[in-house]
């Protein structure tokens, strides 16, 4: 274990968010819970980078006062990319909704298992 | 002789069939690609084999999922091993997370010559106040046009998915109306009357003031299309069609969507840098400052509103 791990407790704490989220998606069988833990884990990811960008005793990077020096403000690239996150996380959020609304109406339940139980009574 | 074709020969030139297609009298695509309605699941009549043999299958434990040994038996073991997983997954992030520079160090292999860069002349290079926003769209808009695109594709794959026709949509609208629900809430209505106004103008001021304070075509976008949500949620979707149908959106969306393509082409193939002098910087802190920054802004907010607005209608009714 290095020295750092209290000292990061932000990044820590997306890493914890993140396992939860991944276990989530692992032991849930209901399509909507699923999809909140993958959500979760997005959310991980955006409360990582925003500490990675964060510098201490530093502002958001938008120029005050004309003051131009990069000893006044934060990282901005994590603070892009977190914004790219967003966006893509709504749309693929969106997408698998509208393909769970598809599934429950073919066979009325958004439980996972009974669904592969009904595909396995149609095959035989 | 007239020059004039046969009617015969007309109807084979493909200009008789882009008409046609533009007026809207025939759609290509109904006829030609297979388009089949979905099925919902029926529980077909067993015949005397079928029986025997779900039956049998019973006896033998495969369907009876609860006393199926096999299966219960294969469900504790992924539960473990799942959990199992999650915390090794988490006890590794968090062993890499120990060794990572401390969070906060300005002397971090993160805050490099690249941050250094937009910090220093993003100013004179982009006339954005707002860092963020000069570097999203500026220096790195055909990364933005992409982000732009993904949400685009992900309305068109919604629009595939829960999209139904007119009639499905009337009779579904109708049902809705005669279900009984509690119709023109006056709280909500009043509410909203006072409140959307607000919003709107808000989402545009968000959208306008991108370069130069925190915000841009994207949270704007997502404040315009919160404040058309909560007009229609309080006023139903007719009044919501009168100005926000589906042509508006179309033409909004695409020509949005064109419009970003065009200036991040013209941008790129221009050498990125010439273009500060056919659109000037102007002076930080005004709204007409920023170079392209502001035309890029208004393309994605009208964007995300637009999907915003979509996914709501949707997944509500399944028509904009």
């Amino acid at each position: 274990m290095g020295a750092n791990l209290l000292c990061n407790y932000g990044e820590s704490v997306a890493m914890l968010l993140f396992g939860i989220g991944f276990g989530n998606l692992l032991l849930q069988s209901n399509l909507i819970k699923k999809i909140i833990g993958l959500n979760i884990m997005d959310t991980a990811i955006y409360l990582f980078l925003a500490e990675k960008g964060y510098i201490s005793g530093r502002v958001a990077p938008i120029i005050t006062d004309g003051v131009q020096d990069v000893n006044k403000y934060i990282n901005p690239i994590p603070s892009g990319l977190v914004l790219t996150g967003i966006v893509v996380s709504v749309s693929v959020t969106a997408l698998m909704l509208s393909l769970s609304i598809r599934l429950y109406r073919r066979y009325h339940t958004l439980n996972l298992d009974k669904v592969a139980m009904i595909l396995k009574k149609e095959d035989k | 002789m007239s020059k004039l074709k046969q009617t015969q020969d007309y109807e084979k030139t493909a200009s008789f069939k882009f008409f046609r297609w533009i007026s809207g009298e025939k759609d290509p695509y109904i006829g030609t690609i297979e388009m089949q309605e979905q099925s919902e699941h029926q529980v077909e009549d067993d015949t005397i084999t079928e029986r025997m043999w779900e039956k049998q299958m019973i006896i033998d434990e495969i369907y009876d999922v609860d006393h199926n040994r096999i299966l219960t038996k294969f469900h504790k073991l992924y539960k473990i091993a799942a959990v199992l997983f999650c915390v090794a997954l988490t006890f590794f992030l968090l062993l890499t997370v120990s060794y990572l520079p401390r969070t906060g160090n300005a002397a971090n292999p993160d805050n490099n010559e690249v941050a250094q860069r937009y910090i220093e002349s993003g100013l004179q290079e982009t006339g954005a106040v707002n860092i963020v926003s000069g570097m999203i769209l500026t220096y790195r808009a055909f990364d933005t046009f992409g982000e732009t695109n993904a949400l685009f594709i992900a309305t068109v794959c919604v629009m595939i998915l829960l999209m139904v026709d007119e009639k499905t949509l009337e009779e579904r609208s109708e049902a809705r109306l005669n279900s009984g629900r509690i119709k023109d809430d006056i709280i909500l209505q009043m509410t909203a009357k006072f409140l959307v106004p607000f919003i709107l103008i808000f989402g545009i001021y968000v959208i306008l003031n991108g370069q130069n304070s925190p915000g841009g075509g994207f949270s704007g976008g997502a404040i315009l299309g919160a404040g058309l949500i909560l007009y229609a949620n309080a006023f139903g979707i007719k009044p919501t069609q009168r100005f926000f149908n589906e042509k508006v959106y179309r033409i909004a969306k695409v020509s949005a969507l064109c419009m970003y393509g065009c200036i991040g082409l013209y941008y790129y193939t221009m050498g990125a840098n010439h273009l500060a002098d056919h659109i000037p910087n102007g002076i930080p802190g005004h709204i007409l400052s920023g170079g392209i920054i502001l035309p890029i802004d208004i393309c994605v907010g009208l964007e995300v509103a637009c999907t915003m607005y979509a996914f709501y209608a949707l997944f509500k009714r399944g028509g904009l």
